[in-house]
């Protein structure tokens, strides 16, 4: 077992798992937070990016001990109050989402790619959703929902 | 996932000390852990580097020293990396996707030697050199085949160096699914002549092509490797692509790299 202590959305959480505990194990299980998802298992999807100090990462392929001291933000971590992050907002207005499933690593992975490149092109916005895959085949909408959700944050 | 005991190296002899005693090394964990999920390793103890210190780019005249925990969107987005050997940037930076260039190290890609790997393709293009915790190894000394190494079972990779050159061009044709190298090509023009590194496709893992560099030291162009032939007998064939397929990718991504020079 390995205390883990890190700092989740904002609050300070600590808890004793099994050494292989993965970080999204921790996030899900642990922590009883369910918006980051598992989808494929095998590190391709992307349904379970997270930010760990502020950077896009799968949680599905970090161990929780590895994330000792770091600040984990998750889907349930970007909102403000009651208002949506501007990309989330962005996703809901353009219809960025079919079933769902993969858009809390959609959000995360967008936020941060935006976070650097202010003003992507559809091109960049489709590289850099490289590591997100959506079963939908809703990319169309995701791209336009991240178009407005950079200008919506400011780009 | 396999129960593995976790425990995190101060320093690299901290490290090396842990690894003698059974230790797996834990680098950015990109292939590491979901091959521990898939339980086709089951390491007893993980030993974490993260704690080490080996990350960071410097500088050396001649050449740049990368240690071995720096992370793929480091080597990308480096000033240092992307003014002295661009294609060495442009490799790193398209290497799998964000989210595992936020993590994944150069120090656990050299160390797999992967045969679809981009790096082993810079580090043996380029001539490179393999620093480790105990000696200094050469590119052509370092690749020995699939997921091959001249590591010793107790050594660690503490940083790689590459001479600089402006004059190189790294060309992947990715699988469409994995995005993984199906033949990648690393074109380097070297001290001792045009050095020419294909990962992807050889079914020794990283290789460099005698015939080609021959070639592209008598004429430095894309036409000079029209006449040159690739032994499909020494390529990967699978589902994704059969041996003749593979040794006709390797010329043409080639002729791309040259190009690119």
């Amino acid at each position: 077992m390995t205390m883990v202590n890190l700092t989740l959305n904002g609050k300070q959480v600590s808890a004793d798992v099994p050494d292989n505990t993965l970080l999204v194990t921790f996030i899900r299980e642990t922590m009883g937070l369910t918006g980051t998802h598992v989808g494929c298992d095998t590190s391709q999807c992307g349904a379970c990016v997270v930010h760990v100090d502020g950077e896009s990462l799968k949680s599905c392929t970090m161990l929780a001990a590895g994330a000792e001291g770091a600040s984990v933000t998750t889907i349930e971590g970007i909102a403000d109050g009651d208002s949506l992050h501007p990309m989330q907002q962005a996703f809901h207005e353009n219809h960025g989402l079919q079933c769902g499933f993969c858009t809390p690593g959609m959000v995360m992975s967008a936020i941060e790619l935006v976070q650097d490149n202010p003003n992507p092109s559809e091109t960049e916005i489709r590289e850099g959703l490289e590591g997100n895959i959506c079963r939908c085949t809703g990319y169309h909408n995701i791209v336009k929902s991240v178009q407005a959700g950079a200008k919506m944050m400011g780009g | 996932m396999h129960h593995t005991t976790y425990m995190k190296a101060g320093n690299t002899d901290d490290a090396v000390a842990r690894m003698a005693d059974g230790g797996q090394l834990l680098a950015g964990g990109m292939t590491l852990i979901p091959t521990m999920k898939q339980r086709l390793a089951n390491p007893e103890t993980l030993v974490d580097l993260a704690g080490c210190g080996l990350a960071g780019i410097e500088d050396q005249g001649d050449s740049i020293r990368i240690g071995a925990m720096t992370r793929h969107a480091d080597v990308a987005g480096s000033d240092l990396v992307r003014g002295a050997i661009p294609a060495l940037a442009a490799l790193a930076g398209g290497i799998g996707d964000r989210q595992v260039r936020n993590r994944g190290t150069i120090g656990g890609s050299v160390a797999n030697n992967d045969p679809s790997a981009c790096y082993p393709a810079a580090v043996l293009g380029l001539g490179g050199t393999v620093h480790t915790d105990r000696r200094d190894i050469a590119a052509d000394d370092f690749f020995t085949g699939m997921f091959e190494t001249a590591l010793d079972e107790d050594e660690m990779i503490t940083a790689v160096s590459f001479p600089k050159t402006g004059k190189a061009a790294y060309v992947k044709f990715p699988n469409p699914a994995s995005r993984y190298a199906m033949v990648g090509v690393f074109v380097a023009s070297a001290v001792d002549g045009t050095r020419v590194a294909v990962t992807g496709a050889g079914s020794d893992g990283v290789f460099r092509h005698a015939g080609m560099e021959a070639a592209l030291d008598a004429g430095f162009s894309a036409g000079s490797l029209d006449g040159i032939t690739v032994d499909a007998d020494e390529m990967i064939s699978d589902i994704h692509a059969s041996g003749d397929y593979r040794a006709h990718l390797v010329r043409e991504i080639a002729k791309r790299a040259v190009a690119a020079c």
